[in-house]
């Protein structure tokens, strides 16, 4: 079984990386874009217990209290079997 | 009175702040490992500057893990005092033992500069040997010490006085010129409910000696340290 964790900036939150993404890509030729936001993927083996939905909520509470600071930052997570 | 100074894997100014505490402050000090778990001998805390872990995932972020801590929050609770400098406040951010977090500076760059902060309240044992309104000169160096919090957080800490400094201009005039990461309401420094735990983003332990540019970090420890003398 595999965990996906996706981590991304508040709504709010100042994304300095992200805009200096957006100029650069702006610079490239591509418009149209509004916004760019920057944030953080992790991709978590586990062992292949059957149990998606207990898997979730383990990788829930990982994501919760290690990967993303609450504070700043939300997350979602995708259980693949 | 003695100090423990905490060393994570990355600490960089770990020697810097023994070096003060033993020169400046005249009191023993001893360097604590992170793994070690007993911190009975000491009364105040540096939790220093530095790379704990290489800054990754977040700045601060693993050291929160590091066997030491549970230790700490347990010192912190007992009413001793912590003072976390740099990657330190950062560090007691993601622990919990301070509201808000630090996110990479409004302008991307890593800062290494020297700053003026203006003492916001001399009701703390970190800043008690100093008026409210000081205007100190300190350096900062950092890439992620843009302070954010809710508006619930920053109200508290504004009701409660625990805003202990903030960026200024060489005047002590609060402006948006004279913040140099974005931090919100130009907050440098932050002190916990009870007061004993302080973190800053500027480093007081390198403004010790008029050879370094500033001496001004002195008033820190020597607030520190006269609450120690008078508490013994």
């Amino acid at each position: 079984m595999k965990a996906k964790v996706y981590v991304s900036l508040k709504p709010g939150i100042l994304d300095p990386q992200g805009k200096a993404i957006q100029h650069s890509v702006e610079l490239l030729g591509f418009d149209g874009i509004s916004d760019v936001r920057q944030g953080k993927y992790f991709e978590i083996s586990l062992a292949d217990t059957g149990e998606p939905e207990a898997a979730r909520e383990s990788v829930s509470r990982m994501a919760r209290e290690v990967l993303s600071n609450p504070i700043i930052e939300d997350y979602r997570v995708e259980i693949e079997a | 009175m003695k100090f423990g100074v905490i060393v994570f894997p990355g600490s960089n100014c770990d020697h810097d702040a023994y070096h003060v505490i033993s020169k400046h402050v005249g009191q023993p000090v001893d360097f604590i490992w992170h793994r070690d778990t007993n911190l009975d001998l000491y009364d105040a805390l540096i939790i220093p500057g530095g790379f704990s872990y290489g800054d990754y995932l977040r700045a601060g972020a693993l050291a929160r893990f590091s066997p030491v801590m549970d230790s700490v929050k347990k010192f912190a609770a007992s009413g001793r005092f912590v003072l976390g400098i740099c990657n330190g406040f950062q560090i007691l951010c993601e622990a919990g033992l301070l509201p808000g977090a630090l996110i990479r500076n409004r302008d991307l760059h890593f800062i290494c500069e020297h700053v003026f902060v203006r003492v916001e309240t001399s009701d703390t044992p970190f800043t008690n040997e100093m008026e409210r309104g000081s205007v100190l000169q300190l350096p900062i160096a950092h890439a992620e010490g843009n302070y954010v919090c809710d508006d619930q957080t920053l109200a508290t800490l504004q009701q409660d006085d625990r805003i202990v400094v903030r960026y200024c201009d060489r005047n002590g005039e609060i402006t948006k010129a004279a913040n140099p990461n974005g931090a919100r309401d130009n907050i440098a420094g932050i002190c916990n409910r009870k007061r004993n735990v302080l973190g800053l983003m500027p480093h007081p332990e390198r403004a010790c000696e008029d050879l370094l540019g500033s001496s001004d970090g002195r008033d820190i420890f020597r607030s520190l340290a006269a609450t120690l003398a008078a508490v013994a």
